[in-house]
C-alpha cells in the first residue's frame, strides 16, 4: 500500500481525496467511512429544517420580521418542483402586503433554507449583524423569512413590498467538503421575470470561505453600485470592484 | 387538432403531435414533469409506446419537432440526413427499428453503415420502447473509435478522463490530483480541467501545465482545459498548446445560444485546433459535453422531451468529428433526473442514442447531493456502462470533485472496473504504463508502494 506520506506536501494547496490506499482495487474501509460521513453531512443538510421560530426571535431586534410560503407541499415537492419555490403562496401574498411601502423600501432582506438549512442555521443572524451597521442610511423592509424559497422567489416580495433592491441569503447545495455553505443574490427592481443575469451572486459565505465581514464589505459594495446605476446583474459586474469570486464553468441550476 | 390516438381498454388516449407522443412515451422524469409534458398516467406512457412503435420512421424526417425556418440544429439534422445509408431500413417503423437493432444481423459494420442514415428523433424514438436491456446490448454491438496521441472506442478497452479540478486553480493542487490519477493508470482518454474561472491566462496557465506534464513524462494521451470555445479560440491565437477545444453544447439553437456558442463559432474552433496538428495517432480535436435537462433549463425545449432534446445536441457534436463526447447524467439535479432509477436509464439511453449516431460516447457517471443517489448506484450504472462497451468514464480523486461539489467515479473505481471486465486502457497508453513498471505479469496495474520506482519516478524522485 501507499503510504499517505508521499502526498502530505500536497495537503496545504488541495482538499481533493488525494493519495488514498487501496484494498486491492477498492478503497481502504477507512476513506470508504469517511466518505459516507460527509455525504450524510451533506445529505441532512439538504433535507434539513432551518429553525424559523429561532430565526425570528433572533432577528427581532434588529427590526420586524414577517413570515411567508410557497407552494411546495413538502421537500419531495420542493426539490423536483423548482417553480413552486419561486411563488408565494395566496396568504402571504395578502400578508406582505400589508407591509408595501408607499415611496418604495431601499432594500429588503429575505432568508431562505434553500438547499442547506444548517447554512442558514448557521450563518443567517451573524451575518447580518455585520451587514446591516454598514447600511445606516438606507430604509429596510421587514426582513421576510421564506420557508422552501428559491432564489427567484424574491422577484414577487420585492415587488410587492415595493423594494428598489433585493438580497436573498440563502442555503447553498452542499459539497461533500463544505454542507453549510451560505450564498448572497442580489437584484435590483425586482419583479416576476427577473432573469438570472440580472442577478449579483456572492457565494461560499463559511467558515473556510469568505467571512461575515467580508461578505458584508462586498454586498454593500455591490448595493451602493447597484443603487447607483440602476442595474444588477452581468452588466455590474463589468465595472470591477473586489476581487471576483470563481465561476464554476458548469453552471450550476438556482 | 389530434393527430395521434390509440384505444387501450375502454379508454382512447390522443396525442396532439409528435413531440407529445414522444414526450408520454419517455420514462418517468422529473424534467419532464417540470415542463408538463410528461404522461399523466402510466397507462397513457403505454399508449405512447405503442403509437410510437407503429409510426414510419420516414414520419421524423417529414415532421420536424423544432421548425426548419427557424433552428439551426433541426437544418443540421435534416440538411445532413444520409438517404443512401437510411435506404436498408427506409421502410421500418420505430417497432421495426427495435426489432432489427436486436437482431444478430445488426452486427457491429451493419451498424457502422446504418449510423449516418438516423437521425437524433429515430434513435431517441427507438430507445423509448427499449428496456435498459436492450440499450446495453446494441450500444455494445457499435464500435466508435476516435484518436489523437492515444485511440479510444477499441474493442477490449476501456479509457478514463482524468479530471484534476481545483476550486482555485492552484496550479500545484491540479497537478497532485493528476499524478494521484496516473497511478491508477486514468487519464488515457484525456487529462481535463474544468477550470474555476474562464480568463484566457488562466486558461493558458494551465494548458502549459498539462502539457509539460504529458512532455515530463512523455505520457501519450491529451489534455484539455474545458474553458468557453472563444477562450480557447483565443488561447490558440496566443500559441498555448491546446490539444483539445472542448464545448457544452445542446439540442436546440435557442439552448447553444444560452451557452453563447453557435454552429459557426464551433467551425471556427475545429479549424483552428486541426491546423495545430498536435495529434500523433489522429486529428479528433473536438471535446463535447451534453446532458439531459440543459434545454429546458435555459428555457429552449420548445416542449420537446429532455432525452430526445439530448439526442438533438448529438447531431451537432456529430458535425465536428470529436474524439470525446460526454453526457453529464447526473449533475443537473433532481429537478431533471431525480433520483438513481432515473440517472441510471438516462446514462443509458445517452450512451445508445450517441453510439448509434456514430459518436465516442462517454458517461460522467455523476450524481448531485440533493438527488436521491449515492456511491452504490454510481457502481451499478459504471459497471452497465462497462458491459455496453462506453468508450470512456470520468474519474476524481475519491469521487469527491472538490470544484464542482458534486461526487463522481473515484479513480479507484474506473481501474476496478476494468480488472472487474478484463478491460485495457487505450494501447498507447497501456505501452507507457507498462514502460513506467507499473503493470503486473496479468497487465493489471496493483498497488504501488511509496518506494516502488514508477512512483518514485512520478512523485519527483529518481528512479
Amino acid at each position: 500500500m501507499t503510504s499517505p506520506s508521499s502526498w502530505d506536501r500536497f495537503r496545504t494547496v488541495t482538499r481533493a481525496r488525494i493519495g488514498l490506499e487501496r484494498s486491492g482495487d477498492s478503497l481502504a474501509t477507512k476513506d470508504l467511512l469517511e466518505f459516507q460521513v460527509a455525504h450524510a453531512a451533506a445529505r441532512d443538510a439538504v433535507h434539513g429544517c432551518v429553525d424559523f421560530d429561532v430565526l425570528e426571535t433572533a432577528l427581532t431586534p434588529l427590526g420586524p420580521v414577517v413570515r411567508v410560503h410557497n407552494t411546495a407541499s413538502d421537500r419531495t415537492a420542493y426539490l423536483r418542483r423548482p417553480d413552486l419555490g419561486r411563488r408565494l403562496d395566496e396568504p402571504s401574498r395578502i400578508g406582505l402586503a400589508a407591509h408595501a411601502s408607499p415611496v418604495s423600501w431601499d432594500v429588503v432582506f429575505v432568508i431562505a433554507d434553500g438547499l442547506s438549512a444548517v447554512a442558514v442555521n448557521d450563518h443567517a443572524v451573524p451575518f447580518l449583524c455585520a451587514c446591516l451597521p454598514l447600511l445606516s442610511g438606507w430604509s429596510r423592509a421587514p426582513f421576510v423569512l421564506a420557508e422552501q424559497g428559491r432564489v427567484a422567489l424574491v422577484d414577487e416580495i420585492g415587488a410587492i413590498l415595493n423594494a428598489r433592491l433585493s438580497v436573498i441569503l440563502i442555503g447553498e447545495r452542499p459539497g461533500l467538503s463544505v454542507a453549510n455553505s451560505l450564498g448572497l443574490y442580489l437584484t435590483w427592481g425586482p419583479k416576476l421575470g427577473r432573469k438570472d443575469a440580472e442577478r449579483n451572486c456572492i457565494s461560499n459565505i463559511h467558515a473556510d470561505g469568505l467571512s461575515y465581514d467580508q461578505a458584508a464589505a462586498k454586498l454593500v459594495w455591490l448595493l451602493t453600485q447597484s443603487a447607483g446605476l440602476g442595474l444588477s446583474g452581468v452588466a455590474l459586474k463589468d465595472n470591477s470592484g473586489p476581487p471576483e469570486l470563481p465561476k464554476p464553468v458548469r453552471t450550476e441550476i438556482a | 387538432m389530434t393527430r395521434y390516438t390509440h384505444v387501450l381498454g375502454n379508454r382512447t388516449y390522443e396525442f396532439q403531435d409528435l413531440k407529445s407522443v414522444l414526450a408520454c412515451a419517455s420514462s418517468r422524469r422529473s424534467g419532464d414533469e417540470l415542463a408538463g409534458i410528461a404522461a399523466a398516467s402510466d397507462q397513457q406512457r403505454i399508449a405512447a409506446r405503442l403509437v410510437l412503435a407503429d409510426l414510419p420512421l420516414t414520419v421524423f424526417l417529414n415532421d420536424a419537432l423544432i421548425p426548419y425556418e427557424t433552428d439551426d440544429v433541426t437544418r443540421l439534422i435534416l440538411d445532413s440526413h444520409d438517404r443512401a445509408a437510411f435506404a436498408p431500413i427506409a421502410a421500418f417503423t420505430v417497432g421495426d427499428l427495435r426489432d432489427w437493432l436486436l437482431s444478430y444481423e445488426a452486427d457491429v459494420s451493419a451498424l457502422s453503415r446504418l449510423a449516418a442514415g438516423l437521425t437524433p428523433e429515430m434513435v431517441a424514438g427507438v430507445s423509448k420502447i427499449m428496456r435498459n436491456q436492450d440499450l446495453i446490448n446494441v450500444a455494445s454491438k457499435c464500435r466508435v473509435v476516435t484518436a489523437f496521441r492515444s485511440t479510444i472506442g477499441l474493442a477490449g478497452r476501456l479509457s478514463c478522463r482524468l479530471q484534476p479540478n481545483h476550486p482555485t486553480d492552484d496550479p500545484v493542487g491540479i497537478l497532485a490530483s493528476a499524478l494521484d490519477g496516473l497511478r491508477f493508470g486514468i487519464g488515457d482518454a484525456v487529462i481535463g480541467i474544468n477550470p474555476a474561472s474562464d480568463s484566457v491566462s488562466d486558461c493558458v496557465r494551465l494548458l502549459h501545465m498539462l502539457d509539460g506534464l504529458c512532455r515530463r513524462f512523455d505520457i501519450p494521451t491529451q489534455s484539455c482545459v474545458l474553458a468557453h470555445v472563444t477562450t480557447s479560440l483565443t488561447a490558440i491565437e496566443q500559441g498555448a498548446p491546446v490539444d483539445l477545444v472542448f464545448q457544452s453544447i445542446a439540442g436546440s439553437q435557442a439552448a447553444n445560444d444560452g451557452f453563447g456558442v453557435s454552429l459557426a463559432m464551433l467551425t471556427e474552433a475545429h479549424q483552428a485546433a486541426q491546423s495545430l496538428k498536435r495529434g500523433t495517432v489522429g486529428q479528433n480535436v473536438m471535446y463535447f459535453e451534453t446532458g439531459q435537462g440543459s434545454a429546458l433549463s435555459a428555457d429552449a425545449h420548445h416542449g420537446v422531451d429532455q432525452q430526445t432534446m439530448e439526442a438533438r445536441a448529438y447531431a451537432v457534436a456529430r458535425a465536428f468529428d470529436p474524439l470525446l463526447v460526454n453526457s453529464v447524467v447526473g449533475f443537473i439535479g433532481p429537478e431533471y433526473l431525480y433520483d438513481a432509477k432515473q440517472i441510471i436509464r438516462a446514462g443509458l439511453e445517452d450512451h445508445f442514442c450517441g453510439k448509434l449516431l456514430g459518436l465516442p460516447m462517454g458517461v460522467d457517471v455523476c450524481y448531485t447531493n440533493h438527488a436521491e443517489a449515492d456511491q452504490d448506484d454510481m457502481d451499478t450504472l459504471m459497471t452497465v456502462l462497462g458491459v455496453a462497451g462506453v468508450n470512456f468514464l470520468i474519474a476524481v480523486p475519491g469521487a469527491d470533485d472538490v470544484m464542482l461539489n458534486y461526487q463522481s467515479l473515484a479513480y479507484h473505481d474506473v481501474l476496478g472496473l476494468r480488472h472487474q471486465l478484463g478491460l485495457k486502457p487505450a494501447p498507447e497508453f497501456e505501452v507507457w504504463l507498462d514502460k513506467m513498471g507499473m503493470l503486473d505479469r496479468q497487465g493489471r496495474l496493483p498497488p504501488l508502494s511509496d518506494s516502488s520506482a514508477p512512483m518514485r519516478l512520478l512523485m519527483g524522485g529518481q528512479p
